[in-house]
């Protein structure tokens, strides 16, 4: 019950920008190669699903700088500014991390 | 009422008529490949308030990416093709169906089989059809069975591939390109590479003849260059600047502005445009080719209400025509929809990318990618400067990823 008492308050809540969802919008982006959600259909392509922020956020950068090799994040990591990859890497974060069997 | 009950009530509903007292606004959907698909599945994730009709005529979806490695025996006609069993799961209302007209000011589309069916926005994925009559001879020659585009992955996929088999050794392929802007830019370089490749060890005395209507390799040019002179000396020959302007089914024989070709299998593919559907709803705006569109919605800039996905739009700045596109755009509409049918403002700079891969082997593969983002100057999507690129060489880690790719993007359009 608690629950369903936590999803009305959020459903009050409903954003009135679409702004709100830039960070959702930008993510699903990632989809093609890391599955809808941040959930991976290959486990070539890390999940992303209930990555904490920060280590989202740190790869993300590291991509951009060629510190972290890469085939191709390093050519999209540079199309987000820092602001961007901060409400994707909130957005990703707020998934539920998937259960490894 | 229990969900799994109210989702059978859904089901059984007539599709005529306004939106069910229980959805807030119906969506219907015209076409199911990567556009179509992934703005339905993406609409009902993000706001299930909304009903989702999806109109498809097709009863599998078959994909055009990774279906050159079906030509070359690389894979199967099953191993690209996926139900729309996963859509239904997110309770999208899949329709086995053709719209065969639109009503712009009466918010209705006409069904082929299923009457007429209401709408607050239409979205319209229609793909591509070809323009046959520019290449004289075409349709004569393809109802003999002398000629196949196998542009729209398929029966003519199956249909190629056959006579791909059939073919003696030392016989030849003829492939011709039309003029960019085309569906899927390195497609045809793709398909010639991994065709030498089968004839490299199944039928080594066997040619690929390529006549391009364009200048150059109008995708990965250097990479696929490479390749070729690597891989596929003496079998792959490239002729740019050759237009197909007839075909002469009786001696198998492409006419080209400059040169003729004559080869055992003709595979010409020829100019084409936005899907018919899109042209006899009135979204055709340029070139009498493409649908025009804002780029912040996806919605038409013929008609109000009727958003225009992947392939039938007029490109953006270096957007390419690819599956990954279509998919990007597709969640970029259905965002900007459920915030127009709730009275809100859509996202005012949207951000999308490309990233999609070529084999040029059986193994090896290489990828473009690209950021496309809103100018405000300009108000259009433009490449984002120093994002995107192409892979530094070929590779088969790139071939194991294009793998991972193709069967990420099926299960996020369709599952």
């Amino acid at each position: 019950m608690r629950v369903l008492v936590f999803a009305a308050a959020l459903a009050a809540a409903t954003p009135a920008f679409a702004q709100d969802n830039q960070g959702r919008n930008l993510a699903a982006s990632c989809a093609i190669c890391h599955g809808t959600d941040g959930y991976a259909v290959s486990k070539d392509m890390g999940s992303l699903a209930g990555l904490p922020k920060d280590d989202f956020v740190r790869r993300m950068k590291d991509y951009k700088d060629g510190k972290r090799p890469a085939t191709v994040m390093h050519q999209l990591a540079r199309g987000y500014s820092d602001a961007q990859i901060e409400e994707m890497a909130a957005w990703f974060a707020a998934q539920k991390r998937e259960v490894t069997k | 009422m229990k969900r799994r009950d109210f989702l059978k009530l859904a089901a059984a509903a007539p599709l005529a008529g306004c939106a069910g007292a229980s959805y807030k606004a119906r969506v219907v959907v015209v076409g199911g490949g990567f556009g179509g698909a992934t703005a339905a599945k993406y609409l009902r994730l993000w706001d299930p308030s909304i009903e989702v009709i999806l109109v498809e005529r097709e009863n599998l979806f078959t994909s055009c990416p990774l279906s050159n490695l079906v030509l070359a025996g690389f894979a199967t006609m099953d191993d690209v093709r996926r139900t729309y069993d996963g859509l239904r799961r997110h309770g999208v209302r899949v329709v086995n169906d053709e719209v065969v007209a639109v009503d712009a000011d009466r918010k209705l589309v006409r069904l082929d089989r299923g009457g007429d069916v209401s709408y607050d926005r239409l979205i319209v994925s229609p793909g591509i059809d070809f323009a046959f009559d520019e290449i004289q001879g075409y349709g004569e020659a393809m109802r003999a069975g002398r000629v196949l585009h196998a542009w729209k992955a398929g029966a003519q996929t199956a249909d190629l591939r056959r006579q791909l088999e059939q073919l003696r050794d030392g016989g030849v392929y003829v492939l011709s390109i039309p003029l960019a802007p085309y569906r899927c830019g390195p497609g045809p370089y793709e398909r010639a590479s991994v065709i030498a490749a089968y004839f490299k060890h199944a039928k080594p005395r066997c040619k690929v003849l390529i006549a391009d209507a364009n200048p150059e390799i109008t995708s990965k040019g250097p990479l696929f260059r490479r390749a070729w002179a690597d891989l596929y000396p003496g079998i792959i020959e490239y002729r740019p600047n050759s237009t197909a302007i007839g075909i002469d089914a009786s001696t198998m024989t492409v006419k080209l502005e400059v040169e003729d070709m004559q080869g055992d299998v003709l595979n010409v593919v020829p100019p084409h445009g936005a899907g018919d559907i899109a042209r006899r709803a009135g979204l055709i705006t340029t070139n009498n080719r493409w649908c025009d569109v804002d780029w912040r919605t996806m919605e038409s800039k013929a008609a109000a209400g009727i958003h225009v996905l992947g392939d039938a739009t007029l490109a953006a700045p270096a957007m390419p025509k690819s599956g990954s596109m279509a998919n990007n755009q597709a969640k970029l509409a259905a965002a900007a929809i459920i915030e127009l049918l709730s009275g809100r403002v859509p996202d005012a700079e949207p951000r999308i990318l490309n990233t999609c891969y070529s084999f040029v082997s059986q193994k090896e593969a290489m990828h473009v990618s690209t950021v496309h983002a809103w100018d405000e100057k300009d108000r259009t999507l433009k490449t984002v400067p120093g994002a995107g690129g192409v892979s530094a060489a070929r590779s088969e880690v790139e071939g194991g990823l294009a793998w991972s790719w193709a069967r990420t993007i099926w299960a996020d359009s369709l599952a």
